[in-house]
């Protein structure tokens, strides 16, 4: 998949406070989740993406050009949903929609088509001709993410989109980010503080701490490389002779507790193997569990990692 | 047309030209306006001098139409440059009362909003944004000043002929140079004052406050030190300056006193000053606000 963000170097400071440092590395996913406490740069990074804040060095490619030489092409690209209540006051819906697509350089009646199929596709339809200032949090920032697809782009930056939504809202904000990232017409940077968003929605992150990348790593491949490590918990039996056996075949196994194996499958071993095993010593496996990292595993480790961000390794992009 | 499709898909049309982009600013905002009863009204009524005017040429101009009415031709108003001059302070000012009215809110309701993010993450810059709120108020004040004033100017020489055209054409640049300098200088203020104060209300007054005051304070200096130096620091002043000097009634002396000196009086001259220092005032004006614009129009303010 080719490379949606390309960071080579980039710093930006804002008088003589560096705020980005550094920072180097690509991201490929079709969603990336970007994640950090407060403070870490998320929302600087976004923002130098969009060319608002100028590197103080360093470069950032998006879809392989040059945010500082080619910022008003790229920005045609992409459709930004910012964090904070952003709207055109004494405006109905449909109106601010249709505006922010005509500046993006579409005929003004594309352009009130386009806000319409917006609206509904987000699901503000019946409440298109009410005025923005009369909308509801959750109304407003489905309204927010209307007016940052009404163009089309190909990369769309979301900041906290489900920031102060209800769980339906929610459910619903999540449900259109995932059914944008599956169509593949558009690339995602999801900025939040909610991991539980992230983990929904993303299958990349980038971790940032202090200014700093503390991780970049492909979610769908850290899982895959964790799918080797499973933890069994047994009832009754000869649970040694069946962790023996196990051994048997070749899988490092380790006993933890009365009642748990933790083991590690090796290459032509079965799950059905180890039940046939289980089986074979009358040992019953009450639960099954593929071990690995959640998301939170993950960003506590990058915010426990070292100032310089060497947390730990892993298959493909890695954490850095 | 599709009303909606339930899916995402990318936009395959065409675009529209780059460099008319900001012309979709003005667009919107000139439709809110005339949304207001109210402005309209003042709209319409910013009209009534120009008809005035178109009334008072025709009637110069037509000698059935003075016989019927009885009116001596004298006393009507010669039509020259003093006639156009006067049409267009008297639109200026017209023009100062819609810009209060407009002004203050182009830019503060998109701070107050948090908009500006909105406009600039897309292919629009902050000077197309910048530009795009002043094309409103260029639209509406040239509307009612040189617009008319030049309609006026060749209705006149419709009426008197292509030598008065010919020997008199310079007036009609004074009209069109007298007037944008004044809704230049007008549109940046107002949205230098609405991009820092963000209270319609104040900026309203604030934008008042930036030709009365420093008016009033010109005329002061000018009281105390006889001198006419202070209407450089009056907007109302300058542009009066600049106006007549357009026009060709620029006169440096305007009055004189005695004073003392030595063991008698002297005559002491009252200066203007002179026409090069209001239009290089104004100028240096239009710059700070165009300075005051860029410190504020940002997607957004960096703390430092």
């Amino acid at each position: 998949m080719n490379p949606v963000i390309e960071l080579n170097g980039l710093s930006v400071t804002f008088g003589r406070r560096a705020i980005l440092k550094d920072l180097s590395g690509t991201v490929k996913g079709r969603a990336v989740g970007l994640l950090g406490p407060n403070g870490a740069g998320k929302t600087t990074l976004i923002h130098t993406l969009l060319g608002f804040h100028p590197p103080s060095s360093g470069t950032v490619r998006i879809f392989g050009e040059d945010i500082a030489t080619n910022a008003r092409r790229l920005r045609a690209e992409v459709g930004y949903m910012p964090e904070r209540d952003s709207f055109i006051a004494k405006m109905s819906c449909v109106r601010f929609v249709r505006l922010m697509a005509e500046l993006c350089g579409i005929p003004s009646e594309a352009a009130l088509e386009r806000a319409h199929e917006a609206l509904f596709y987000v699901g503000l339809g019946e409440a298109r001709y009410r005025s923005v200032d009369t909308y509801s949090l959750g109304m407003k920032q489905l309204a927010k993410l209307a007016q940052a697809i009404v163009h089309g782009p190909r990369l769309l930056i979301l900041d906290e989109p489900t920031n102060g939504l209800d769980p339906p809202t929610r459910a619903r904000m999540i449900r259109l980010i995932q059914e944008i990232r599956d169509s593949g017409r558009a690339r995602i940077l999801l900025s939040s503080h909610l991991l539980r968003d992230v983990e929904e929605c993303c299958d990349e992150i980038l971790v940032l701490k202090d200014g700093r990348i503390a991780a970049n790593c492909n979610l769908d491949e850290e899982r895959k490389a964790n799918r080797k490590f499973i933890e069994l918990e047994t009832r009754g039996g000869d649970r040694t002779a069946f962790a023996e056996a196990i051994g048997g075949l070749g899988c490092e196994y380790a006993l933890a507790g009365e009642r748990r194996i933790k083991l590690v499958m090796q290459d032509g071993v079965e799950i059905d193997d180890l039940y046939r095993l289980a089986y074979e010593r009358q040992v019953q496996i009450r639960r099954l569990n593929y071990k690995r990292d959640s998301l939170e595993d993950i960003f506590l480790k990058a915010m426990e990692g070292d100032e310089n961000g060497a947390a730990r390794g892993g298959e493909g992009h890695g954490l850095i | 047309m599709a009303l909606f499709e339930n899916s995402y898909r990318p936009y395959e049309g065409g675009l529209t030209p780059e460099w008319a982009r900001f012309l979709v600013l003005p667009r919107y905002a000139l439709r809110d306006v005339f949304g207001s009863k109210f402005f309209t009204a003042v709209f319409c009524l910013c009209f009534i001098y120009p008809l005035v005017s178109a009334i008072l040429v025709y009637l110069r101009h037509n000698s059935n139409a003075i016989a019927i009415m009885q009116i001596d031709v004298r006393e009507l108003l010669p039509i020259g440059a003093s006639f156009f001059q006067f049409f267009v302070e008297v639109q200026g000012w017209l023009a100062f009362i819609l810009t209060v009215l407009v002004g203050p809110v182009l830019v503060s309701r998109d701070l107050t909003n948090n908009a500006l993010p909105l406009y600039l993450c897309r292919p629009f810059s902050r000077a197309e944004y910048v530009l795009g709120k002043m094309t409103v108020l260029v639209i509406l004040l040239s509307l009612v000043t040189w617009a008319p004033g030049l309609l006026l100017f060749l209705l006149q020489a419709y009426l008197e002929g292509a030598g008065w055209f010919a020997s008199n054409a310079w007036m009609a640049g004074a009209i069109f140079v007298g007037s944008m300098t004044w809704i230049v200088l007008l549109s940046l203020l107002a949205l230098a004052i609405s991009a820092w104060v963000r209270w319609r209300v104040v900026a309203g007054a604030a934008l008042l406050g930036m030709f009365f005051i420093p008016s009033a304070l010109g005329g002061v200096v000018n009281q105390l030190f006889f001198t006419r130096m202070g209407n450089l620091i009056s907007p109302a002043a300058l542009m009066g300056s600049i106006w007549r000097g357009l026009f060709g009634h620029f006169r440096r002396e305007v009055g004189s006193y005695e004073d003392a000196w030595g063991r008698g009086f002297v005559e002491v001259v009252i200066r203007e000053p002179p026409l090069w220092a209001s239009w290089l005032v104004v100028a240096l004006i239009c710059l700070a606000c165009l300075w005051l614009l860029s410190r504020k129009v940002r997607a957004y303010e960096v703390i430092k």
